[in-house]
């Protein structure tokens, strides 16, 4: 890199500015990479140059401060230009990722966040560091930044550091920023000008940095830096650093290729319509439960299975001693799934996880195959069984991608035991890090939205809220609950038990009557089984009926969701996808024996019943999402999704 | 009259004890009864309206304090209060008007009497009645021409029926008999009119209903059920959801007339509401009460079925039969126009018995279960009233409400009542 930086002249002269002339800017300056594609335009007319401060720094800093902690003990004196760089860093991956900076903050905190600093010393490292936490789209910006900013900053901040200061000393007074410039020239008279002129400039900057799109604007700072003669410029350059750079740069557009294909290939495939009649068939014939089309389907929901309930159960006991290839372990999970004994995103999850890991542990691979194709192909078809026993959830979905990952991603040369164990450590980890340690970690932050006082509303019976209230509790805080309940499952009656029995003051109460006690609701607690990237909360159906209801009271509601369970699917409404429980749930009401209207009805033609399962809520009426990777507002659910899908399929 | 006072007793405790279920049939009897009150009510020479007044005043307050929450009771009171007055009213104006149009005035009198609620031919005893209601400003030409008013007003403004029966100068036998007889015949007509409002409603289900509609309604009520049917006979098909309407769970009655009936239903569970109403043309719900600022007070549930249309823009329609009209404005009616049921309904005692009398230390119970009944419905989440006279705005409510009860009633009623 400090090849590079003799190479290029320019850029010295105008860090003068920043009198930091010689002294290596390059370890900020990798850091401070991304910012990359503003700088184009602005080199282009030298004379916008001296006003173009690209790195007006936005208000917002925890990002960088974070980020910049480890800075100060570099060695040099550079001070300023890193802050500076960082913070039009930041500024540009707003706007180029959104809202990306929260995610980085909780970044920070999360367990596996702990590399954050390292890369800081090592210039070569901080590609590393970033392209490991984030989208290839940044980790592709990294090097351009590096060539291109730098003079355009210093430029800038050479002809009116003052200017520069100022911002920065409102945004981020630790750093050392304030002494460097005023020992620099003397500022303009024409502040107020000068930084209108400077926000247009960086605003323009931003355009064409969105239009330039990513890394593809590797500015040559000597050149007219036009996309075209960036091309140029790589292709001429010669000397070690700057092949390297180009090689980098290369990689990176190969690895945005492969990384596209990949998230192609990790583009959710169509779900299975069962209004196809082909493909039903296709199914029936491979499928190992005995099901039975439902007589009276729900014309609405031609596209989800109808089973007749009850059926499978006997006919799959039955089955037991034929289904050979079947492991017990999975067709054990397989019948609990069927028959209710295992619920919840969590639990179900688990026991899916934990039955893969015994499957993993008794396998060998036959002669003639591979470990890696023939456990994944062995795995696929255990989980269709447990599709047929039951609709899977998406947390369950993400679940398998991960295990089916890592079971293709095992190196070649290790041995059959290796690997095997290897996998039965990684299923650990995952249920360890993605759902215990997450659940810990919501409880934590959740639990900190509790005050003396509150009332809260919870619906249904979800596990991470359950905890959240005895976490409170136990740390002494005092507030009411109300578990508000709907059939036919009255999950809620089980929690209020538990609840009851910690000592927490309860109120129960059913669905219908949540605009009662919603006056007295200072804040609602839900889970998910499922956070879609559109921020629609997919969830026990109801949800969205006690989230509406608190919206339309001006209460906010929080949702606890572990990330393993976001999900990059889009959904609109609760009947596009979702699951049908039995229908003749619905007539049954147990312990009321006045309650037997439609006892004898069930046969009539014209009466269907309609057990929805999950429903949809719109994200408008989500104030918060509080995940293992902090608090979010559910307009950064995609955020999370992008940008740790890596880390969910790696860990 | 100790017949009477027993049929009150009894009435009394059915309202107390919540026998009688649902607000026609409360109106119904409240109806019955207020008549038969009437029918043995001995009617001094002067001041009859007056004493008719007080004793269905009488009769009626108790009826309201026995279930303050039945709004049908005191609707139906306020309503014969109202006739009482209007025959009164009419009766006079014929007295007075007798000088000049002999010949019509008879006539008049009976149609005054007998329809001044329905009938939109409205002779000229009953315009003047109405436009004496406080709530109608008079007529132009009653102001230009003056002279029957001139006479009325002055009573009508003072502030009970006793002055109104004193003021009166000329007492006659047969106008005697005839004010009791009309007053009658009018309160026949009214209990004709609950019993026949469903009809009434349903006549206009195929102006609101169109082919393959898809219609979600909440809980069970006799007014959709007619209203439904209505459409089907009409050749129309299409769709109900039914949510089943916890913790009575009346929906599944409701679904189960309805699929007898040869339409396609569907059971839903209400918390599905949400999911389903995305599909759904119309919302068609039964109500308990309507209030005069077009809020509703409706079976638990109602709210939540309301906002979900509003998210949704799926029109929310309310059926109210007349009785169902409540002249009074709510305030908190969440609370104070509610009633908790058994904790029963959703708890078993059995199952939850150890949990129920954990205490904390300071004596209250840990858990406490809510269920009440009603729900209310705030004015803005409603896109229609459907009553027997036609379809109406929420903000038109009380202006249709003025129609039917007297502004005396409304007032005197409760300051009665309080100094009682």
């Amino acid at each position: 890199m400090d090849a590079r930086r003799g190479s290029l002249p320019v850029p010295r002269v105008r860090q003068v500015g920043f009198f930091t002339p010689n002294a290596q800017p390059a370890p900020t300056r990798s850091q401070s990479g991304p910012p990359d594609s503003s700088s184009p335009p602005l080199s282009d007319s030298p004379a916008s140059n001296s006003l173009s401060p690209v790195m007006i720094p936005p208000p917002r800093h925890h990002s960088d401060n974070l980020a910049a902690a480890p800075r100060p003990t570099s060695p040099l004196p550079v001070p300023e230009p890193s802050p500076f760089r960082r913070r039009g860093a930041d500024n540009n991956n707003a706007l180029l990722v959104g809202s990306y900076n929260p995610a980085e903050t909780l970044l920070a905190m999360s367990p596996s966040s702990s590399h954050v600093g390292d890369g800081e010393s090592e210039e070569t490292m901080s590609g590393g560091w970033f392209r490991r936490s984030n989208s290839g789209k940044l980790a592709s910006s990294l090097p351009s930044g590096t060539f291109d900013f730098s003079p355009v900053q210093s430029t800038a901040e050479a002809l009116k550091p003052n200017k520069v200061q100022n911002p920065v000393g409102i945004s981020a007074p630790k750093e050392q920023q304030p002494e460097a410039p005023s020992s620099s020239k003397q500022p303009k008279p024409k502040l107020t000008k000068a930084e209108r002129r400077a926000l247009q400039e960086s605003q323009r900057a931003a355009k064409a940095a969105a239009k330039a799109g990513g890394g593809k604007s590797v500015a040559a700072p000597e050149e007219v830096a036009t996309i075209k003669s960036v091309k140029q410029h790589q292709t001429q350059k010669k000397d070690a650093p700057q092949v390297a750079v180009s090689v980098a740069a290369s990689e990176r557009k190969g690895g945005d290729k492969s990384q596209e294909k990949e998230r192609r290939k990790d583009a959710p495939a169509p779900r299975m319509q069962f209004d196809d009649k082909s493909r039903v068939e296709k199914a029936k014939r491979r499928s190992v439960v005995d099901q039975t089309e439902a007589k009276k389907r729900v014309e609405l929901f031609r596209h989800l299975p109808q089973y007749e309930h009850g059926t499978q159960l006997a006919d799959l006991e039955s089955k037991f001693l034929q289904l050979d290839p079947m492991h017990p372990a999975i067709y054990k999970v397989g019948l609990q799934y069927l028959a209710g004994d295992i619920s919840g995103g969590n639990a179900r999850c688990i026991a899916m996880l934990q039955a893969f890991q015994q499957v993993v542990k008794d396998y060998s691979t036959p002669p003639e195959k591979t470990l890696p194709r023939d456990l994944t192909a062995k795995i696929s078809s255990y989980v269709s069984f447990f599709t047929q026993c039951r609709p899977l959830s998406m947390s369950m979905g993400n679940a398998i991608r991960f295990l089916k990952n890592r079971i293709a991603k095992l190196s070649p040369s290790l041995s059959e035991s290796e690997s095997k164990s290897s996998i039965c450590t990684d299923i650990d980890r995952f249920i360890n890090e993605k759902i215990v340690l997450a659940d810990r970690v919501i409880v934590q932050h959740a639990s900190s939205k509790v005050k003396d006082g509150d009332v809260l509303l919870v619906y249904g019976s979800s596990c991470v809220v359950e905890m959240v209230l005895l976490h409170s509790h136990e740390l002494g805080k005092q507030f009411r609950v109300i578990v508000v309940d709907s059939r036919p499952k009255l999950e809620g009656k089980a929690l209020l038990r538990r609840l009851v029995a910690k000592g927490v003051h309860c109120t129960y109460t059913h669905i219908n009557a949540v605009s009662y006690v919603m006056h007295e609701v200072t804040k609602v607690f839900l889970g998910a089984s499922s956070v879609l990237s559109n921020g629609t909360v997919y969830s026990r159906v109801g949800t969205a009926c006690v989230a509406m209801v608190a919206h339309a009271f001006r209460v906010p509601v929080i949702i606890c969701c572990e990330a393993y369970k976001f999900h990059e699917r889009v959904q609109l409404d609760s009947i596009c996808s979702n699951e049908l429980g039995d229908p003749d749930a619905i007539g049954k009401v147990p312990g009321r024996m006045d309650v037997n209207y439609l006892n004898d009805v069930s046969n009539s033609g014209n009466l269907q019943l309609l057990n929805l399962m999950y429903d949809a809520t719109p994200a408008d009426y989500v104030s918060m999402i509080v995940t293992d990777y902090g608090m979010i507002p559910p307009t950064s659910v995609p955020v999370i999704v992008r940008e740790y899908r890596r880390d969910h399929l790696l860990i | 009259m100790p017949d009477v006072q027993a049929l009150v007793n009894d009435f009394l405790n059915k309202l107390k004890k919540r026998k009688i279920e649902g607000s026609q049939a409360t109106a119904k009897q409240t109806a019955e009864l207020l008549r038969s009150v009437i029918s043995q009510q001995r009617v001094p020479y002067t001041n009859q309206a007056g004493a008719l007044i007080d004793s269905v005043r009488a009769i009626g307050e108790q009826l309201i304090a026995a279930n303050p929450i039945e709004l049908a009771v005191g609707n139906i009171v306020r309503r014969v209060l109202h006739i009482i007055r209007e025959e009164d009213l009419s009766l006079t104006t014929a007295a007075v008007t007798e000088l000049n149009l002999s010949t019509i005035s008879d006539d008049d009198d009976d149609d005054g009497g007998g329809n001044q609620d329905d009938h939109p031919v409205l002779s000229a005893a009953a315009v003047a009645a109405a436009a004496r209601s406080s709530l109608r400003p008079p007529s132009l030409q009653m102001l230009l021409e003056g002279a029957p008013e001139f006479v009325a007003v002055p009573r009508s403004s003072s502030s009970g029926g006793d002055s109104e029966g004193k003021s009166k100068s000329m007492d006659r036998n047969s106008r005697t008999r005839k004010l009791k007889h009309d007053v009658i015949e009018a309160v026949n007509e009214l209990i004709q009119d609950i019993t026949t409002c469903h009809e009434l409603i349903a006549e206009q289900a195929v102006e609101h209903i169109h082919q393959n509609e898809v219609i979600l309604t909440l809980g069970s009520s006799k007014t959709v059920l007619e209203f439904l049917c209505a459409a089907k006979e009409k050749k129309r098909s299409f769709r109900v959801f039914v949510a089943e309407g916890a913790p009575r769970y009346q929906g599944h009655l409701l679904a189960k007339e309805l699929a007898a009936r040869g339409l396609q239903t569907t059971v839903i569970t209400d918390s599905a509401v949400f999911a389903m109403i995305s599909r759904v043309n119309m919302v068609i719900v039964g109500s308990h009460a309507v209030m005069a600022n077009g809020g509703v007070i409706a079976p638990v549930g109602m709210n939540m079925v309301a906002l979900a249309a509003q998210k949704h823009a799926v029109p929310f329609v309310v059926l109210a039969g007349i009785h169902k009209l409540c002249p009074l404005y709510p305030h908190n009616p969440e609370v104070l126009l509610n009633e908790l049921r058994s904790p029963s309904e959703l708890l078993d005692f059995g199952e939850f018995s150890d949990c129920l009398d954990f205490g904390s230390g300071d004596g209250s119970p840990l858990l406490h279960v809510v269920n009440p009944t009603f729900d209310y419905v705030p004015p803005k989440v409603v896109s229609l009233f459907i009553t027997d006279t036609g379809g109406h705005n929420p903000s038109y409510m009380y202006r249709l409400i003025a129609d039917y009860y007297s502004a005396d009633d409304l007032v005197v009623q409760r300051r009665h009542s309080a100094v009682n």
